[in-house]
């Protein structure tokens, strides 16, 4: 038997979730087997939050998987990372099916909202029990009720900001401005910088 | 909407929390005013953040079906030419062909008969599905923390290996793909290298010879990990070379 591989006397000086999306675009399959193992329950996660269904939320992620390999080349890592790239792209199109098959179905507005929603106080409860990341959750906390609960319905349910503001009986001025300090505030208790 | 409105909408655009109509006018305005596409970019990377903190594991099939899928779509060619550039650097490391790592295997599986330590508790379904569902969480948080470094390097005959790090959290995934099936009755196991001292470090699934794992037990000072073929259940010590020694990334 030969020696044991040792790999990696050079630090990579990038964290490389980028560099995978690189061999991607240039069609390495491995190199995609391993992006999904590292990002699919997320992407998954968001589906679900958004579209509650199971069956829906596998079939947009699944949507969202394999675009990612059609449009690989897209991806430029200088505008931002290829967690945040791929988990921007889950959101965006978990968003797009839930509008898209409330307006097909040309449902109630305020029927589809309440269905979406429950009630907001167990939306965001239901939320907090699921979350085991702990700084997400600490960092979460320190919101005001109004910018959490506007940030979790938006975030983990997909509403607009006009449907934020009509389940929380709250001026539209109020719930723009409270999604944007309170995330504002959540950026800066997780120290993201982008 | 007058611009002075606009610049507050830079949280709702990052959530996807706009209709069409103002997020047209929105993203006209964001062409003109680099301060709103800053924030919107470090606000939509904290969205980010509550997304991987809801993560859930896939069910297995979800990845059969994706691996068949991508095989039969055409990418999108790159905007322009395609930079010459190795994305992962080799930094020198011997390269086993595919029969060289079925020889180690095999040598490996020649062994046998050593210590066995079997996990021997009675298994809840609900609770492992629970487990498992934290498990993909972790991994998500390790791959995504701010000081995750990483490391993929080809083992050679199409497998890889990726190695993450996290200090701040004091936790390790690895990750193979393309890594053959560990002989009938073995598994791969993961060790911390404590200085060449191996510290056990948990098994990956062996119905799979891809896939995450989050390492088990901290890093510490361990200054890389390994990868051994042992019995199933594991030992508590390798009883056989490793497969792979890799350093972890600084
Ligand atoms: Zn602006």
């Amino acid at each position: 038997m030969r020696e044991a591989v040792h790999i990696g006397r050079e630090p990579s000086p990038r964290p490389d979730l980028d560099e995978l999306m690189t061999l991607v675009a240039q069609g390495d399959q491995d190199a995609f087997a391993a992006l999904y193992d590292a990002l699919a329950g997320s992407v998954l996660g968001v589906a679900r939050g958004v579209l509650r269904d199971r069956a829906q939320s596998e079939e947009v992620a699944q949507e969202v998987l394999v675009e990612v390999w059609r449009t690989a080349a897209r991806y430029r890592a200088d505008r931002g990372t290829a967690v945040n790239w791929v988990l921007t792209l889950a959101h965006r199109r978990a968003v797009d099916r839930v509008r898209s098959v409330e307006a097909a179905a040309a449902r109630d507005h305020r029927a589809a909202l309440l269905d979406r929603t429950t009630a907001h106080d167990e939306v965001t409860e239901q939320v907090e029990v699921r979350l085991e990341h702990e700084q997400v959750r600490r960092c979460l906390r320190t919101l005001t009720e109004v910018q959490h609960q506007s940030v979790t319905l938006a975030y983990y349910r997909g509403l607009t900001y006009r449907e934020v503001a009509e389940l929380l009986s709250v001026p539209l001025g109020t719930v723009k401005t409270r999604l944007r300090d309170g995330l504002i505030r959540l950026r800066d208790c997780l120290g993201v910088t982008a | 909407m007058r611009t002075i409105d606009l610049h507050t909408l830079t949280g709702a655009y990052a959530l996807h929390a706009l209709d069409d109509e103002d997020r047209a006018a929105f993203e006209h305005h964001l062409r003109d005013c680099p301060s709103c596409a800053q924030e919107v970019r470090e606000l939509a990377a904290t969205a980010v953040r509550l997304g991987i903190a809801a993560a859930t594991p896939p069910p297995p099939a979800l990845k059969d079906e994706v691996m068949r899928r991508i095989a039969a779509v055409r990418q999108e060619p790159p905007p322009t030419a395609a930079p010459a550039r190795s994305a992962v650097r080799r930094a020198g490391a011997a390269r086993l062909p595919r029969w060289a790592l079925a020889a180690c295997l095999a040598a490996a599986a020649a062994l046998g008969g050593t210590t066995v330590w079997q996990y021997d508790r009675a298994r809840d379904a609900r609770a492992e599905a629970s487990r498992a569902e934290q498990r993909t969480q972790r991994i998500a948080e390790v791959v995504a923390a701010p000081d995750a470094r990483t490391r993929t390097e080809a083992l050679g005959g199409g497998a890889r290996a990726t190695v993450v790090v996290s200090q701040s959290r004091d936790e390790a995934v690895f990750a193979a793909s393309g890594l053959a099936e560990p002989p009938s009755g073995k598994v791969y196991q993961l060790w911390f290298d404590d200085g060449g001292t191996m510290r056990p470090a948990g098994l990956m699934d062996p119905a799979r010879g891809s896939g995450a794992v989050l390492m088990e037990g901290r890093v510490g000072d361990a200054a890389g990990m390994g990868v051994t073929v042992e019995p199933a259940g594991g030992s508590e010590r390798p009883t056989s070379a490793p497969l792979a020694l890799v350093e972890f990334p600084v």
